[in-house]
């Protein structure tokens, strides 16, 4: 649910990276950080456990620029992968306005990315919203490594509804931005729809 | 979708920040915040320069989701107060109107029990003006839109935003 404000001509929008644990989505938003013009962010908020592993959520404000006057800011979090932190989840995805999955591309990985884009769907029903009405792209991550299911077998399996889909490695970056800039596309086209 | 749109026009939002005003100078407070239940900052009155509102908006939210959780889980609907305290500054976090979260911030110049006093009166008024906002966007619903500005959005305008 994107906020208006037409006081202070801004628009905000909430943008949520979900994918089981360990497959890149804090590395996703360390990279958008690191390679986002200091005037353009705001500072990355990271709620981890003494290991790195997120707890509660990661949080980066990015400012894109200017649309018909307003200035469009993007609300990146991402939720804790590992199964059991399932209730702090759900609480991520309140007032969501696009979600990017992202899978691990390991062979070893592919029932733990099905298992999260189930809980996926399970949680956004619960707070009342059908991804297929979400604005949702997905991204295979970890491409570079050896071991990896080809993306054709991954869509096969994660991509039914047929969104758009990229190949990253969020290390390097690779595809990271090309994720990013898609689902904040269509974000902006559900609100020039005045959804 | 779960909830609807939230719009703030420059009538609503000067009110607000008239009630925000007012509250600041009666509680005595250092900086008040409002902060839709998604995280998203609304207003600030007070030193706001001194904080990060971006991150402090975004965590109260976090807070607030996490503690109504904690809620459920014991059968409450929702705890609408929450109060830390720290050595030199302290933070007085309500829910008003069901909808967004008042962030009081104060120190020793100021105390819990007024603070309380007067977020009390001033979430009544608050609330009021979310409900014409509330009301506003039922209207915009039903009868279309005819000044909504994202409505012309281009392709390129979208595409600019990337270059």
């Amino acid at each position: 649910m994107s906020f208006i404000n037409y006081a202070s001509r801004e628009i905000n929008c909430k943008i949520v990276y979900y994918g089981p644990g360990l497959c890149g989505k804090t590395t996703n938003l360390q990279f958008i950080y690191s390679k986002t013009a200091p005037e353009a962010k705001g500072k990355m908020i990271s709620l981890a456990t003494e290991t790195e592993r997120t707890l509660f959520f990661d949080f980066l404000p990015l400012a894109l620029g200017e649309i018909k006057g307003f200035k469009t800011r993007f609300h990146l979090y991402t939720v804790p992968g590992q199964v059991f932190y399932d209730a702090s989840r759900k609480l991520i995805l309140k007032g969501v306005d696009g979600v990017v999955f992202v899978a691990d591309s390991q062979e070893e990985r592919m029932d733990a990315n099905i298992e999260s884009i189930e809980n996926l769907q399970i949680n956004l029903k619960e707070q009342g919203y059908e991804l297929n009405k979400l604005p949702f792209v997905i991204q295979y991550n970890k491409r570079d490594l050896p071991y990896v299911i080809p993306v054709e077998e991954m869509r096969q399996e994660l991509n039914m509804m047929n969104v758009p889909d990229f190949e990253a490695c969020a290390t390097t970056g690779e595809g990271v931005f090309e994720t990013l800039k898609a689902v904040a596309k269509l974000i902006l086209i559900d609100l020039k729809k005045g959804k | 979708m779960a909830t609807p749109q939230m719009i703030m026009y420059e009538d609503e939002f000067k009110q607000l920040n008239t009630v925000l005003e007012k509250l600041l100078r009666e509680a005595n407070a250092k900086v008040i915040f409002l902060v839709d239940k998604n995280g998203q900052l609304i207003s600030g009155v007070g030193e706001t320069e001194r904080f990060d509102t971006t991150s402090l908006a975004s965590l109260t939210a976090g807070n607030i989701a996490a503690t109504g959780g904690l809620a459920k889980l014991i059968g409450e609907k929702e705890f609408s107060i929450l109060f830390h305290e720290g050595e030199k500054d302290n933070l007085h976090i309500s829910i008003v109107g069901g909808r967004v979260i008042l962030v009081v911030l104060f120190d020793s110049r100021s105390s819990l029990g007024l603070v309380r006093l007067r977020v009390k009166k001033a979430s009544e008024e608050l609330a009021a003006v979310f409900d014409r906002l509330a009301q506003r966007a039922e209207e915009r619903e039903k009868g279309g839109d005819g000044d909504f500005p994202f409505a012309e959005i281009t392709d390129d305008d979208i595409d600019n935003l990337f270059s």
